[in-house]
């Protein structure tokens, strides 16, 4: 209903010569555009899967199934294991406060949650050297009870859960205020528990912009290149993940294995693409359901 | 779980449950992951005093990173400005074949990790790049110069200004142009007087984005840029310079100028955010 509602409007602009532009500026300014985007998008895209399969299928094959290719494949994996639920707990939890509930400060706490996106990649990484590093305030401590942070897996878990912070509290805030709290006062009162309610009512009614959340996470956090690569120590085969793994190659001059290794990170891309517009499109069909629903009713 | 309903009914301010529980874990996460560690930048810069700090944070080295840094950050966040807009107003107002997969493809710097777009960019414009070879007999160097930088900044802040600017142009009412072509106004006076004036807000904060984003940006930019030290160097790559050589406090000290200018950015936005929404609620 939302596509037909705006290409109905735009069709109703196109007929209109008042109000909208010749036909040669229109064709001049999408030509733009797409030339825009194709040279800045579709170019680069191609250019990757092209440079991953210069050497050939065996070449491609052989550099994504390599030790340790496989062994940074798993460490992105279980980096984003970690960061991703961990940040998903808290964005529910910090969303839950700042959309049903009023306190002072509450804009001050929504701007400190947006924090990492306006910290660059790099510091995200050197905060954690300063903390746990050797020069670090808990570098002794640490070295005494014989724990790795820096240079170990802990902190590139640490880095991720750092730059993916704020992406599903950043989606739920302004769905949960836009929801209300009638719908969850009503199960209240009907008897259900908190837990009852968060389950039944709460998540079901914010479900795609979880879900949309979850996604965008997912792929910073195996994709996250500056804040890992500062705390990783870019030990090959323990402490190297997908993206630290295609730079080593590169640097390497070892393009063709490279552009494999990253290849597959483009394709992690495309497929986030693809469910988020899934996602967006779900949840426009069930705005329109519920308006309908009201209509109805 | 024990749930009272007569002690929550009397309880009205707070008649939902978890507020205590949920703000505490938010505040405690908060602390644990962002605040402590980053509060930890600027108690270690007070391991240098003023006049040592204002020394290492001003070396030629870093003064011509920063100038690289902010001017390419900038010039990408217009050129983001322009397009961005151009590219939000075509995908709302006109049709044409390829439309939702363009759309859809614009969020692709958001989704593709920084490494590999990087490593992309320098082999299209490295000298026997797709693009690169064709610029290269005119004297045009793209790849290992600052000129790369921009091209890397700018495809990193792309999404910025046509997501802010879309929904903006979505919901403009088609009215407000039938009135300013009914009062006798020409395409480009509606254009200029009517919708740009109502896009402004959505504009700057897609470019304040665009641009604050790209000032942090390392990933895309290492690979692009040569890094040559005074020509081609970012300020994110002097941290790592300085961590490369253990001088925590050399990079904390560089560390601390680029967080403040971010934090300022920060406000900026926010802002820009308050004073839009609050244009758009007086004028429905």
């Amino acid at each position: 209903m939302h596509a037909t509602q705006s290409q109905q409007y735009a069709a109703k602009i196109a007929s209109r010569r008042a109000t909208s532009e010749p036909v040669w500026v229109r064709y001049g300014l999408i030509t733009l555009t797409v030339a825009f985007l194709t040279l800045f998008l579709l170019v680069p895209l191609a250019a990757v899967f092209t440079e991953a399969l210069r050497k050939g299928w065996s070449v491609y094959i052989a550099a994504i199934f390599e030790a340790d290719a496989l062994s940074a494949m798993w460490l992105t994996l279980i980096a984003a294991a970690i960061a991703v639920p961990l940040n998903l707990v808290f964005g529910v939890a910090a969303a839950w406060a700042i959309a049903k509930f009023d306190f002072k400060g509450k804009h001050f706490l929504i701007t400190l949650i947006d924090l990492p996106f306006a910290v660059s990649p790099v510091i995200a990484g050197l905060i954690y050297v300063l903390m746990f590093g050797l020069q670090g305030w808990f570098g002794e401590w640490l070295i005494d009870h014989d724990i790795k942070v820096i240079f170990a897996v802990p902190g590139i878990v640490l880095a991720t859960i750092f730059v993916t912070f704020p992406f599903v509290a950043r989606e739920l805030i302004p769905l949960m205020q836009a929801q209300g709290k009638e719908e969850e006062e009503a199960a209240l009162v009907l008897g259900a528990s908190g837990l009852k309610m968060l389950w039944h009512v709460t998540l079901p009614n914010v479900k795609w912009g979880l879900i949309y959340g979850v996604i965008l996470t997912n792929a910073r956090a195996m994709g996250e290149f500056g804040a890992v690569s500062v705390v990783s120590g870019h030990i090959r085969g323990l402490t190297n993940t997908m993206p630290l793994h295609v730079e080593i190659l590169y640097n390497e001059y070892n393009y063709a294995a490279a552009f494999a290794v990253a290849s597959l990170l483009t394709l992690l891309a495309l497929v986030t693409l693809v469910l988020k517009t899934y996602v967006e499109w779900q949840a426009a069909r069930s705005a329109v359901r519920n308006e309908e629903g009201v209509i109805a009713s | 779980m024990g749930f009272n309903q007569g002690n929550i009914l009397r309880n009205k301010p707070h008649v939902l449950p978890g507020f205590r529980l949920s703000l505490g874990f938010t505040l405690f996460y908060l602390c644990l992951i962002v605040l402590i560690p980053l509060s930890a930048v600027f108690l270690r810069t007070t391991e240098l005093t003023l006049s040592e700090f204002w020394a290492v944070v001003t070396t030629p080295r870093l003064l011509a990173s920063y100038r690289l840094t902010f001017g390419a950050s900038l010039i990408a966040a217009l050129i983001n400005l322009v397009f961005g807009f151009l590219t939000a107003w075509v995908l709302v107002r006109y049709q044409f074949v390829g439309k939702k997969i363009l759309d859809a493809l614009v969020d692709l710097p958001f989704a593709l990790p920084t490494a590999v777009a990087g490593i992309s960019l320098t082999a299209i414009y490295a000298s026997n790049g797709w693009i690169g070879q064709w610029l290269e007999p005119h004297g045009i160097k793209v790849a290992f110069t600052p000129l790369g930088v921009v091209v890397a900044l700018t495809f990193i802040g792309l999404p910025f200004v046509v997501r802010t600017v879309q929904p903006v142009l979505e919901d403009f009412s088609a009215e407000a142009e039938e009135a300013a072509a009914s009062l006798g106004a020409n395409r480009w006076q509606t254009f200029y007087k009517v919708i740009l004036p109502a896009v402004w807000p959505a504009l700057l904060t897609g470019f304040s984005l665009a641009f604050a984003r790209a000032i942090g940006e390392y990933g895309s930019v290492i690979f692009i840029a040569g890094n040559m030290p005074m020509v081609s160097e970012i300020t994110p790559l002097m941290i790592i310079t300085k961590l490369e050589q253990y001088d925590y406090a050399g990079a904390t000290a560089i560390a601390v100028v680029m967080l403040v200018i971010s934090f300022i950015l920060l406000l900026t936005i926010n802002l820009l955010q308050w004073w839009s929404a609050h244009r758009h609620g007086s004028q429905p």
